[in-house]
């Protein structure tokens, strides 16, 4: 299976602190990973430098737009690494509150258009393409969540909807860019247990119906054995167990890291 | 969960979303008229207001109100265009003034004798580009530091390079940009053989000039552009991870608000034929932001009815003291309908207003004659009707300075009380505040108007934070 995102003993420091030490990390054409691991263990900063937030100290990000083609993007910024095919959304809201449901959709698809203004004022037939283009590609992907963001929802602003549906816009929005791999952070948080287990639905079709590959942050168990192909646990920065997701949970490694040592052992230990 | 075939369930989520959409509709006909409107296109609107525009001169305007129109609508010119950058672009750009000041001296040089031995004088269609060109790199490098600079650094950079302008055009080769004596003798619009001379034709002008860039911007808005530069302002990380370039973007907004800036600054120099470093300076920049709050940020047509209702405010209205008082004493009246209630407590307190003036005219008529030796100053209608009612004494501006002092004493106490003290203390505070208007303020336009837009823009933030034709927003703290 050839990989769309390799991560090549990535680390990253600030100042003296190593957020990230010697990570290797792959994901296969439409498989979903899922990432697990105590707070503060490094997990959206790996999204932050895959992204181009964050320029790594050393090793390498290499990402495959077209099957066979790897290229390292890290250093890249952030608009160009989106542009490329990897689209995220983030564990604290960051919607275009003040902008419609559909505009906040629309405005992903700036890096895919190349209208100049001029075109845009004048209605020149490519900016009219364009725009007839990229709204109906808004239109698709918002109708992805049936309902949920259909209609009358469209020329709202994004600051009216629930908090579940800010999620589900944010997904959407991310889906605009046309990406080839997406990176979800905490889809679930927030969610009541209808909503997420909705969302262990949504992120099995994205994967089927939008050919996308997956690395999903997740805090709730119930998503990250109902969605992955393969679980990767972080603690401290460093990668401490992977496999499937039985296999992960029951790894004494991750044990360790979320609920500590057992304290038998500590006394064998002394 | 599956999808609901029957549509969207009633839940809080739809309470949210219904609740934000239903609109605050007029009582009766009103409301009706509002709908109406409501359902007229954008340039039907725009053409209605542009038409309106040009007939207006039909009703005979005299040569001060043609002047005021026309600088109203070059100030309402910069505000749609300092629109781009600061209500789209969410980019505070407090120099601005300096890409108006660009444009003027820019189109000066080329239209006048400063330049060579015979002087350049280009026609218009062959100097416009050229500044606007000109002044959008000069836009490019003031955006810049955009790149790096966030908030309120970036504001108190541009004003710096603001500032910078006018020292330059006050110092900088004095034979050529003439130092503070400005360039004189500009060219009037000159085209194709035709030759702008009347301030009449460059009422058309302005007003023609306004409606297409108004037009051009609404088309940008809701562009690709448009929608880069606002994605930007809402978040520009998330805006990074769509595709969006977000210092490019900056830029353009950068570039696009200084060809606008430069265009208004062209016409005002042909008009003026004059071109001076202090008409560039920070009390223009303060009106242009007044309207542009004022009228609603992130809103053409805001900007523009705001610029052109602050600016026949503060240059039409407020010069005259008989009409600036009709303003004092109309927009004080509202203030009290707006936040004095109940009904009954409003009445109380005027009628103890009026009561208490009269009394006390009365009683120092009867101490001394001297007391009510002047009239109100105010003149007018206004001013025969108070005659009686208000004190303004043989030297009325000693009395005025001290009264002003202590009705800042009186409004701030003002302020700490609550209830019924709040009522009472009112009654001489509206009487206290007269007295200083006629006594003092209103023979001081000069100042005096700059107060009244101080206290427009309060009352507008009080009563309609997102401005007149704004719509509300919320700020989300990253």
């Amino acid at each position: 299976m050839s990989a769309v995102l390799e991560l090549d003993r990535l680390s990253l420091s600030f100042g003296g602190l190593r957020a990230l030490s010697e990570l290797d990390l792959q994901v296969g054409e439409r498989e979903v990973v899922s990432v697990i691991g105590p707070n503060g263990a490094g997990k959206t900063t790996v999204f932050n430098v895959i992204t181009g937030v964050y320029e790594p100290s050393a090793g390498d990000v290499r990402f495959a737009a077209q099957p066979g083609s790897a290229e390292s993007i890290a250093g890249r910024p952030p608009h160009a690494v989106a542009r490329l095919g990897i689209a995220r959304t983030f564990q604290t809201l960051r919607l275009f509150m003040n902008m419609s449901v559909l505009e906040n959709v629309m405005a992903a698809t700036y890096g895919g258009t190349r209208a100049m203004p001029w075109e845009s004022v004048l209605r020149l037939p490519r900016a009219r393409r364009e725009e007839r283009e990229a709204r109906a590609l808004a239109e698709d992907v918002l109708s992805f969540f049936g309902q949920r963001l259909a209609g009358y929802r469209w020329d709202q602003p994004a600051y009216s909807l629930s908090y579940a549906n800010r999620r589900r816009l944010e997904i959407a929005r991310a889906l605009a860019t046309k990406p080839k791999l997406l990176l979800l952070d905490e889809p679930a948080a927030g969610m009541n247990p209808a909503e997420t287990h909705e969302i262990t639905e949504l992120i099995g079709r994205l994967c089927d119906e939008r050919e996308v590959a997956i690395l999903v942050i997740e805090h709730d168990m119930h998503v990250v054995s109902g969605c992955s192909d393969r679980v990767v646990a972080l603690d401290h920065g460093v990668k401490i167990a992977e496999g499937t997701f039985d296999a992960v949970a029951n790894h004494p490694a991750v044990v360790e890291a979320y609920m500590g040592r057992h304290p038998e052992d500590l006394a064998g230990a002394e | 969960m599956s999808v609901d075939p029957q549509g969207p369930k009633v839940g809080a989520d739809e309470w949210v979303a219904r609740q934000t959409h239903r609109r605050e509709y007029l009582p009766s006909w009103l409301g009706n008229a509002q709908r109406a409107g409501e359902r007229i296109g954008w340039w039907p609107r725009l053409a209605i207001a542009g038409l309106a525009g040009l007939a207006l001169p039909l009703l005979g305007l005299g040569g001060f109100q043609l002047q005021v129109g026309i600088d109203a609508l070059v100030i309402a010119l910069l505000a749609v265009g300092l629109n781009i950058v600061v209500g789209w672009a969410g980019l505070l750009d407090l120099g601005y003034v300096a890409f108006f000041g660009f444009g003027a001296y820019g189109f000066a040089l080329l239209s006048s004798s400063q330049l060579g031995a015979n002087g350049i004088h280009l026609p218009y269609w062959l100097s416009l580009p050229i500044v606007m060109v000109g002044a959008a790199l000069l836009g490019l490098a003031v955006g810049l530091p955009s790149r790096r600079l966030l908030g309120d650094y970036l504001a108190i950079v541009t004003l710096f390079l603001g500032e910078a302008f006018v020292e330059f055009t006050n110092n900088v080769a004095p034979s050529k940009l003439g130092g503070p004596n400005g360039i004189t003798g500009i060219d009037p619009i000159q085209a194709f053989g035709v030759q702008l001379l009347t301030n009449t034709s460059y009422y058309y002008l302005l007003v023609i000039v306004l409606v297409v860039t108004m037009a051009v911007l609404r088309l940008l808005e809701y562009s690709r552009t448009g929608r880069a530069w606002r994605a930007v302002r809402e978040d520009p990380l998330a805006a990074a991870a769509m595709t969006i370039p977000v210092n490019r973007v900056k830029l353009s907004a950068f570039a696009c608000a200084a060809m606008v800036a430069a265009l208004a600054g062209t016409i005002f120099a042909a008009q003026q034929a004059s071109v001076f470093p202090t008409d560039f300076d920070t009390p223009i920049l303060i009106l242009i932001y007044a309207g542009l709050i004022l009228g609603g940020t992130g809103s053409i047509a805001g900007a523009a009815t705001g610029a052109l209702v602050v600016m026949v405010i503060y240059d039409g209205l407020l010069r005259s003291p008989a009409e600036a008082s009709v303003l004092f004493y109309g927009l004080g009246l509202l203030t009290l309908l707006a936040k004095v209630r109940p009904w009954r407590r409003l009445g109380l307190v005027l009628a103890a207003t009026v009561v208490l003036g009269y009394a006390a005219h009365a009683i120092a008529a009867a101490i001394s004659s001297s007391a009510v030796a002047t009239g109100p100053q105010s003149g007018g209608w206004l001013g025969d009707g108070l005659r009686d009612w208000i004190i303004v004494p043989a030297n009325p501006q000693t009395a005025g300075n001290v009264g002003f002092v202590v009705l800042v004493c009186l409004a701030i106490t003002l302020a700490q009380v609550k209830g019924r003290w709040r009522t009472i203390l009112l009654v001489p505070t509206i009487y206290l505040a007269a007295f200083v208007w006629e006594t003092r303020l209103v023979v001081e336009p000069s100042i005096t108007r700059q107060l009244m837009i101080g206290a427009i823009l309060i009352v507008m933030m009080i009563a309609r934070p997102q401005g007149l034709l704004g719509q509300p927003r919320v700020e989300v703290a990253t």
